[in-house]
């Protein structure tokens, strides 16, 4: 990058504009190059290796862990076990169960009982096989109604009836609305868990200064604040005494939202050896242990006037949430209360639970919470109209919201792009045409389809999970006599641009080229607090503080200026490179604005807070009604046309078409990324990805059992921006990265109904199910529902 | 473990290692050498992060051991960049937005390396399938498509496609 200030001409000096435009990735080049470096790179320096010691149990009392062959193998620096660590951690200050390593109990398969450190990761592995546990097995349970079943052992001693979370609500009269329904349907719908399956696996490298008593951590994390303080609570230690660093992360998409043990177990190890302690996990490893989208058996009934009116729904779900509450309460919350803010519901039944079983915790997964619930609202509408002889696209017309609005469940909506969404599909996609006169015919054995649907996400909860008092997000920029401007900010870049979206903001604001702004992103040593990346939050929270804090390093810019110019401030024209006072003035280039600037004060430094207003933090009609406030909502619509092989059962898909309304694209090459990337994660999930379990083991626990797409079963995506120009976003921006998933596969689902007549409830869609329902209808006649 | 020294040529430079038979080229690669730019991203043979180029082709260093490349011209990731400029595949995954995250980049680039190598024109299928077991878990793949176009272009001389036209500009 070139970071020299280059001689302007004060006549032709502009300010440089970037927002809106394409703009590719500031830490690009570093990607690109192989000179990012990701916590498993830094290899230098005498960091021991740490493997970890796995239960193969899925729920068992323990009785004993021997680690004394272990400790005595030659190379065998520490051994950490749960009798080292009697503190637990969570990401819920209300759920905070979970052991660094487990101590009396182990509830699923794959979780982690004690650590090696060792001179090289042989040692370590080969010491780890040595490590005896002497257990009392307990009954397991790998389904939400074995578990909850009357008599069954509670995994929690806290949680009886192994309920994390039981969750009723109801608003308005929803019996009454099915009575007065023109249509009543209810459906069943299973969706499988599925894994966020980023490419870094999970990694820690952790040193600790006995010295000074200091430990500094760097991790493959979305949250390094959440780090620090779990990190604070298991080692007992000051969080002053704490730095967190986050290098370069290799994706999340949820998995990394909350502490995980990789960092807590290499502290406890780094500790213990004083020292440093490298652990990075396997591929197998990441999978058993995911903190995924969980499994979920779903039954909704939806309520219809014969013109498309939605009159009551009522929706009741079971979430396999796994062994630990991760974010379970939170997921099942959000299941029932973002049935709202997409469509004007007026009368809905939520019933939710969220149950504790001897399978990995589940945790937030990109799209968290909606995703199964909009998969069988979109599904039971598509099936609704067909049924009432409706298209399905005038179907959600009748249902918009007119905003600005509140919903029922009192979430704020002030722009709301979904009808133009929907126009761009409904046209680019040849909706008309196609339903009206059918797909062409794609040859002998072969059928052709298309469906719809909508989706919605929020940007940002707008209640932190610590409830602290502190602004949502805060930002520093820095400004010194070389005139270079250094953004410092806590958001994690994960790959989704953050980095480049606080880079592009500052230099839009001060005219200035992005390439003269610096970042330093997510070092608590160095960078002001950050919640971190997740709920979407980062564009509108972080974005806005980033905004304040550049429009505050200007007003000081400008004064300095006017008073060089001897002028009025209001008079200052900020050309980026330049600043004048009006047209007629020669000006002064902007070093020279710097120095005056600078002058009896010294370096500046300027602060950009942000905070959600209390319209935005949902209500109190039910408990957990706070969960889906948020300070603006993305919408999506999306079309999809497949090909049904009838031989194989194999869908393939043709075409996608999806709008997004992201309320402004301050980036339209990233948001185009993130729309396509959420579309296409979404295919995952319906047609090929799932965990697959054996007695409490997932055997889907590599990248070729756990079908993510490859390029070759890839669509092109046509993806479409709205903007909305929300009043409370940067620049009018909202979320861009979440919202598009969870349409895609209602979508596709749909497309399959049209091109076969079958209707597939059940995710992921594989070529077995098609090609079983096919058979099936082939035999005994029309089949509208697959089993 | 028995140890041999094993000559090949890396990225440009004789090289001469003593390593244990067992070792993965990957391992020596990121350990042994600090090349840290191939990546690993799965339990082997998965995801293709881990791509270099042997001869000129495209490998998985994940499956192969450091004995194997005895005598081969070994090319990383690390060795694309001349002078502190991208090269054209690095420019195209840079400039369209082939990489997000970057984990698995380092694989797609030195995989499209090979594609342009044996082929300066791909079309959409071309590139599919010389792609085909490389993972990319953020792009969806879109743009990993638009950054190997750029990149051919780029090699073969051509200008590559402009970014699209930004709504109050287009027609």
């Amino acid at each position: 990058m070139n970071e020299q200030v280059k001689p302007v001409d004060a006549a032709a000096a502009e300010p440089v504009r970037s927002i809106g435009e394409y703009v590719p990735m500031v830490d690009g080049p570093e990607k690109v190059s192989g000179a990012a470096k990701y916590t498993a790179d830094f290899v230098e320096g005498e960091a021991l290796e740490a493997a970890i010691l796995r239960s193969p149990y899925a729920h068992a009392e323990v009785l004993e862990v021997d680690t004394s062959e272990a400790e005595a193998m030659p190379g065998v620096r520490a051994v950490v076990t749960g009798a080292d660590c009697d503190k637990t951690f969570g990401v819920l200050p209300i759920a905070r169960g979970e052991y660094p390593l487990a101590r009396d109990r182990v509830r699923y398969k794959g979780e982690p009982v004690a650590a090696v450190a060792a001179d090289d990761i042989h040692t370590a592995k080969a010491a780890v096989k040595k490590i005896r546990m002497k257990v009392k097995e307990l009954p397991a349970y790998f389904r939400c109604k074995d578990a909850y079943a009357e008599g069954a052992v509670d995994l929690h001693e806290h949680r009886p009836g192994n309920l994390e979370r039981d969750v009723f609500f109801e608003l308005g009269d929803v019996d009454d609305a099915f009575a007065g329904s023109d249509l009543v349907m209810e459906r069943s719908f299973h969706a499988a868990e599925v894994c966020q399956a980023q490419m870094e696996m999970h990694s820690a490298l952790v040193s600790y200064d006995p010295l000074r008593d200091r430990l500094t951590c760097q991790c493959s994390t979305q949250v390094p604040y959440y780090v620090h303080l779990m990190l604070a609570k298991v080692t007992g230690m000051d969080q002053g005494r704490i730095r967190v660093i986050k290098p370069h992360v290799g994706g999340g998409f949820g998995a990394r939202t909350e502490t995980l043990q990789p960092e807590l177990i290499a502290a406890l190890l780094a500790r213990k050896i004083g020292g440093a302690v490298r652990l990075l996990t396997t591929r197998e490893e990441t999978f058993i242990t995911h903190r995924g989208r969980p499994e979920t058996d779903l039954r909704l009934k939806i309520g219809m006037t014969k013109d498309g009116r939605i009159t009551g729904v009522e929706l009741e779900n079971d979430q396999r949430g796994g062994a630990h509450s991760s974010y379970g309460i939170v997921t099942i919350l959000y299941a029932g209360s973002l049935l709202y803010a997409i469509y004007d519901l007026q009368n809905v039944r939520y019933i939710g639970r969220r149950v504790l079983t001897n399978t990995p915790p589940c945790g937030a997964f990109r799209g968290h919470g909606t995703v199964n619930t909009r998969f069988v609202f979109e599904s039971l509408l598509d099936e609704m109209a067909e049924e009432l002889g409706l298209d399905p696209i005038a179907v959600r017309r009748r249902n918009y919201i007119e905003a600005p609005a509140f919903t029922q469940n009192d979430l704020m909506i002030n722009s709301y792009g979904l009808p133009e969404c929907v126009d761009w599909v409904e046209q680019a996609s040849g909706w008309k045409e196609k339903r009206a006169k059918g797909l062409p015919d794609p040859g002998p054995g072969k059928k052709k389809g298309i469906g719809f649907a909508c989706s919605h996400y929020i940007s940002g909860a707008s209640k932190p999970v610590n409830w602290t008092g502190e602004p949502h997000a805060t930002v520093n920029l820095k400004l010194d006599w070389d005139g270079a401007i250094t953004v410092l900010t806590g958001a994690a870049e994960i790959g989704q641009g953050s980095s480049t979206l606080v880079a592009q903001i500052t230099a839009d604001v001060l005219g200035l080229p992005i390439d003269r702004i610096r970042v330093i992103a997510a070092d608590s040593e160095v960078t002001p607090k950050d919640n971190g990346s997740y709920s979407s939050r980062v564009t509108f929270y972080v974005g806005n503080a980033t905004l304040e804090a550049a429009v505050n390093l200007r007003k000081i810019l400008v004064e300095a200026a006017a008073r060089k110019l001897e002028a009025n401030p209001e008079d200052i024209e900020v050309l980026g490179e330049y600043y004048r006072a009006g047209s007629q003035d020669t000006g002064i280039p902007f070093q020279e604005v710097v120095m005056e600037a600078l002058r009896d004060t010294g370096t500046i430094t300027t602060k950009g807070i942000y905070n959600t207003i209390p319209e935005s933090w949902g209500g109190k009609k039910y408990r957990g009604a706070a969960i889906g406030g948020t300070m603006g909502f993305s919408y999506a619509a999306q079309a999809v046309e497949v090909t049904v092989d009838e031989t194989t059962g194999e869908v393939t898909v043709d075409d996608v078409w999806v709008a997004h309304d992201c309320g402004k694209a301050l980036n339209r090459l990233t948001v185009e990324g993130q729309v396509e990337g959420s579309v296409w994660m979404g295919m995952g999930q319906a047609l090929s990805e799932e965990t697959g379990y054996y007695n409490g083991l997932n055997l889907a626990n590599n990248l070729l059992d756990y079908r993510i797409p490859t390029i070759q079963d890839s669509p092109p995506i046509h993806t479409h921006i709205v903007e909305s120009n929300d009043p409370h976003g940067p620049y009018g921006a909202k979320e861009a990265g979440e919202g598009s998933l969870s349409g895609f596969i209602p979508a596709v689902a749909n497309a399959i109904h049209d091109a076969t007549g079958i209707r597939f409830p059940d995710t992921p869609i594989t070529p077995d199910k098609v090609f079983l329902a096919l058979e099936k209808a082939a035999r005994f006649g029309a089949k509208k529902r697959a089993a | 473990m028995a140890k041999r020294i094993v000559s090949f040529t890396l990225n440009g430079r004789a090289h001469d290692g003593v390593v244990p038979d067992n070792t993965l080229l990957l391992d020596y690669l990121r350990e042994g050498l600090g090349l840290t730019g191939t990546k690993t991203g799965c339990d082997g043979g998965e995801c293709g992060a881990c791509t270099v180029l042997v001869d000129g082709r495209a490998q998985l260093s994940c499956l192969t051991l450091v004995g194997q490349v005895a005598g081969t011209s070994v090319e990383t990731v690390e060795s694309l960049a001349h002078n502190g400029r991208l090269s054209d595949v690095q420019e195209g995954f840079h400039m369209k937005l082939g990489a997000q995250c970057g984990a698995c980049t380092p694989g797609f680039v030195m995989a499209t390396e090979a594609l342009l190598r044996r082929n300066p024109a791909p079309d959409d299928d071309d590139i599919r399938e010389a792609l085909g077991s490389n993972i990319c878990r953020c792009t969806g793949y879109i743009k990993i498509l638009d950054a190997v176009h750029h990149a051919a272009a780029r090699r073969r001389g051509e200008e590559p496609a402009p970014y699209p036209p930004l709504p109050e500009k287009a027609a």
